[in-house]
């Protein structure tokens, strides 16, 4: 029987799937990243769905509980994520000094 | 031959004025200030002096603006650029020497270094500073006896080399690593380094700074 914790995850990646889904199509995100966040939402789905699979592949890996095996996998993407949001900001503050730079250059002219 | 000498100011409008009057004092004229977005009167201070007067609209740290300045004095034609501090602690009197070994053709970058000269500091900040020194050591093979002094030479050549793209204080640790990569000769330079109330007051090299340094160093390594 599905559980009401099963209903809101597999909500919450519909819901989180479709967002990314108009992102794309407002050209807001590139294809790479809109696969990324298919990959994300699409495994939750299946895995709030049929959480045997969750319970199999976490054997494969030698993890008694298949919850431990998902909240690895959320801590090891949640890893990734800042890091990408760093790598983001960094490109960022780059992006303004270089624009700072110029424009003192420029004034100066 | 045409000098430069660079200044990047960031709240600095105690002391900026003296600086660049004792510069100008032994005929250094071509003098380029990078206000780096102070909140203080350290702009209208600069443009009360006769200096190419920059401003960053927003504060950017002091690779940005040696950056800038650098970026600014090649534009003008410069032979050598020297880079100096704005708070007053490197000596005007040191210039010749940083200059004379570039204008020899022996390199084409000199190091201020305040280790070559007895230079009376507190325990902390020599003790930084050889952490530094060590870390420069480690990560890039490079011996050195001071890896974070803001007075630096470089022939034109070396500064169209040389790209800074740290913004904050680990430009240091930048330059020796592009000077490294670029292979540009250097030399070591003995210099004095004016440690007063105010100059101590910045935290340049202070340990807290140290470890942010390294930090930051430590993630621009894994980000390239």
């Amino acid at each position: 029987m599905i559980t009401i914790i099963q209903i809101i995850l597999i909500l919450f990646a519909v819901f989180a799937w479709s967002r990314a889904g108009l992102r794309i199509k407002d050209k807001e995100i590139g294809v790479g990243e809109f696969a990324f966040w298919s990959v994300i939402w699409i495994g939750v789905i299946i895995f709030a769905s049929l959480p045997g699979i969750l319970e199999w592949i976490s054997k494969i890996f030698g993890i008694a509980r298949p919850t431990d095996f998902a909240v690895y996998i959320g801590i090891i993407v949640l890893f990734y994520l800042v890091f990408r949001a760093y790598v983001n900001l960094d490109k960022q503050s780059k992006e303004i000094t270089r624009l700072v730079r110029e424009i003192a250059i420029k004034k100066k002219k | 031959m045409k000098l430069f000498i660079v200044i990047a100011a960031f709240n600095e409008g105690k002391s900026i004025s003296k600086v660049i009057k004792d510069l100008r004092s032994h005929n250094y004229n071509n003098i380029v200030v990078v206000d780096d977005g102070s909140k203080d009167n350290t702009y209208s201070e600069i443009k009360k002096q006769k200096v190419h007067a920059l401003r960053h609209i927003i504060n950017r740290g002091q690779g940005a603006s040696l950056q800038t300045g650098i970026d600014y004095a090649l534009k003008q034609g410069a032979d050598i650029i020297i880079t100096f501090d704005a708070d007053g602690q490197h000596r005007v009197e040191d210039i010749p020497e940083m200059i004379k070994p570039i204008i020899n053709n022996e390199c084409d970058a000199t190091l201020g270094s305040r280790f070559l000269r007895k230079t009376k500091m507190p325990f902390f900040r020599k003790l930084t500073l050889k952490i530094a020194v060590l870390m420069i050591f480690i990560t890039f093979g490079i011996r050195m006896t001071d890896a974070h002094n803001g007075f630096r030479a470089f022939s034109r050549d070396a500064a169209q080399k040389i790209k800074i793209t740290s913004d904050r204080m680990e430009h240091a640790s930048q330059i020796i690593e592009e000077i490294h990569k670029k292979r540009i000769k250097y030399k070591e330079i003995p210099v004095i380094i004016r440690y007063t109330e105010e100059t101590l007051k910045h935290g340049h090299g202070s340990f807290i700074q140290g470890i942010r340094v390294l930090a930051r160093t430590f993630i621009r390594k894994i980000l390239e």
